[in-house]
């Protein structure tokens, strides 16, 4: 048996692409549990109500905290306010912006575009580059060289995700992208996923978002602070860790290479107010495998399908109790990863009985 | 190539707002039923990639993609909503004596 772990490029460019291509990972048919199609139908129904509903609490939130934060400025109080504004600035605005990317947030349509451009702003995120990559990110889930929305390659850079709760990482990557984008260039990475004619529309809301962005430094300038940066440019480094936390449960520590969300995705139950900001992407199986159902049916989604997916996660704690020495297990033995264990009785779906990146390379 | 009517199914097996898989031959479509009694037919798969889009969801004469959300008008065939770009190919549709006829090329 081979008890070597290749070294993997997850890079889009590389050879990995090609292999998965070659192992027939590429836009694959993927497990999806059986649902009734009339009930299928009623959970994908679209509304507005509750979007509408929780944006509201949102921005009712930031604005109040802003205010908060803005009186409480030059005193000790600014640092509550601030990481609370900032958690709804920063983190909040993650969850807003995946579900208006799918288009099911709200019912109509410019509702779902309008908030999908806030938050990608807010996120340094150009909207029309990251359509596409999470378009790729559900087409081929933690396909090795062809999603590039992989959280946690092997072996795991823990220095750098611990890093990236205060956007280290991400940051200056993100607003590199954009500045990068406003001149004319996107990289090869982004051009694999990003049909060309997209690209000068990609320019173009970089543009944008960079002017937005001088703007506020142009300001904070002229009046000698920096708090206008703490309200919009700046909360991403110290508002979305929460995001980061969220973010990783995902898929950090599973298989790689399957054609079954149940292998390589968790869902993870979480408290009304984690479920509010996160919006209900905790629900992440159900997420992945019926991408037309709205954040607001996710949960009715899970109790559809709960017995034909593994247990889910009691918590963020339990999730994490996981997580960790998993990350610490890859970080040396990389072939290492954690297999769900699916319902009695249900099968593995074909092309992911090899779960081939798990060779015995491990203790 | 010699254009024929193919009977699919009886119209009340489409439920209103909603879309069924056909397949004929080597050719797979998706014929729908609005909320307004109308029926059209388009090719069975996505423009964007191969996914069945009789897996998806009708909104009025609107078909959302199961996959990545793009959407198409399944009158027109024109891509309304990305990833979707490029339109699908449309098909005539009648309904005669309650069944559901589509014309294509055999
Ligand atoms: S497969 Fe239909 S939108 Fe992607």
């Amino acid at each position: 048996m081979n008890t070597q772990f290749a070294k993997r490029d997850y890079s889009l460019t590389g050879p990995e692409a090609q292999r998965a291509e070659d192992n027939g990972l590429v836009s694959a048919n993927w497990y999806a549990s059986t649902i009734p199609r009339k009930r299928l139908k009623q959970l994908m129904r679209r509304k507005d109500g509750p979007a509408i509903r929780d944006t509201v609490i949102w921005v009712v939130a930031l604005v109040s905290t802003g205010y908060l934060a803005f009186l409480s400025w030059g005193t000790w109080w600014a640092i509550p306010a601030f990481a609370v504004y900032g958690v709804l600035y920063g983190s909040t605005s993650d969850s807003r912006w995946h579900e208006c990317s799918h288009g099911t947030a709200f019912k109509t349509s410019w509702m779902n575009d309008l908030v999908y451009n806030i938050a990608s702003f807010i996120l340094f995120r150009n909207p029309i580059a990251w359509r596409w990559s999470h378009a790729r990110h559900h087409t081929d889930t933690i396909i090795i060289g062809r999603d590039p929305e992989i959280l946690a390659p092997r072996p795991p850079d823990i220095k750098g995700m611990m890093l990236n709760l205060f956007y280290i990482k991400g940051g200056p990557t993100g607003l590199g992208k954009i500045v990068a984008n406003s001149f004319g260039r996107l990289s090869d990475e982004d051009k694999d996923f990003v049909p060309e004619e997209e690209w000068s529309g990609a320019c173009m809301v970089a543009r944008v978002h960079l002017l937005i962005h001088a703007l506020v430094i142009f300001w904070a300038l002229k009046i000698g602070s920096i708090l206008p940066l703490m309200f919009v440019s700046f909360p991403i480094f110290y508002g979305a860790w929460l995001t980061v936390v969220f973010a990783i449960t995902q898929h950090a520590g599973l298989a790689e290479n399957v054609l079954d969300h149940r292998l390589n995705t968790r869902t993870i139950y979480m408290n009304p107010i984690f479920r509010f900001l996160y919006w209900n992407m905790n629900y992440h199986v159900e997420h992945h495998m019926f991408p037309l159902v709205p954040y607001h049916a996710l949960p009715e989604l899970h109790e559809e399908m709960k017995n034909d997916t593994p247990k889910p996660y009691k918590g963020l704690i339990q999730a994490y109790r996981e997580i960790i020495p998993a990350l610490i297990k890859q970080t040396k033995y990389p072939g290492y990863f954690v297999k769900r264990e699916l319902p009695e009785g249900a099968s593995l779906f074909p092309g992911s009985e090899g779960l081939e990146t798990g060779r015995a390379d491990y203790p | 190539m010699n254009p024929q009517w193919i009977e699919v199914c009886a119209a009340d097996e489409i439920d209103l707002e909603d879309v069924v898989r056909f397949d004929h031959g080597e050719k797979t479509f998706a014929v729908y039923r609005t909320d307004k009694d109308e029926f059209y037919t388009t090719d069975g798969f996505c423009t964007h990639a191969q996914v069945h889009l009789a897996d998806g969801l009708v909104m009025g004469e609107i078909i959302e993609c199961p996959k990545h959300n793009g959407r198409f008008n399944c009158a027109s065939g024109q891509a309304i909503r990305k990833p979707a770009i490029v339109p699908l190919k449309t098909y005539p549709t009648k309904i005669e004596n309650g069944n559901v006829y589509i014309e294509i090329e055999l």
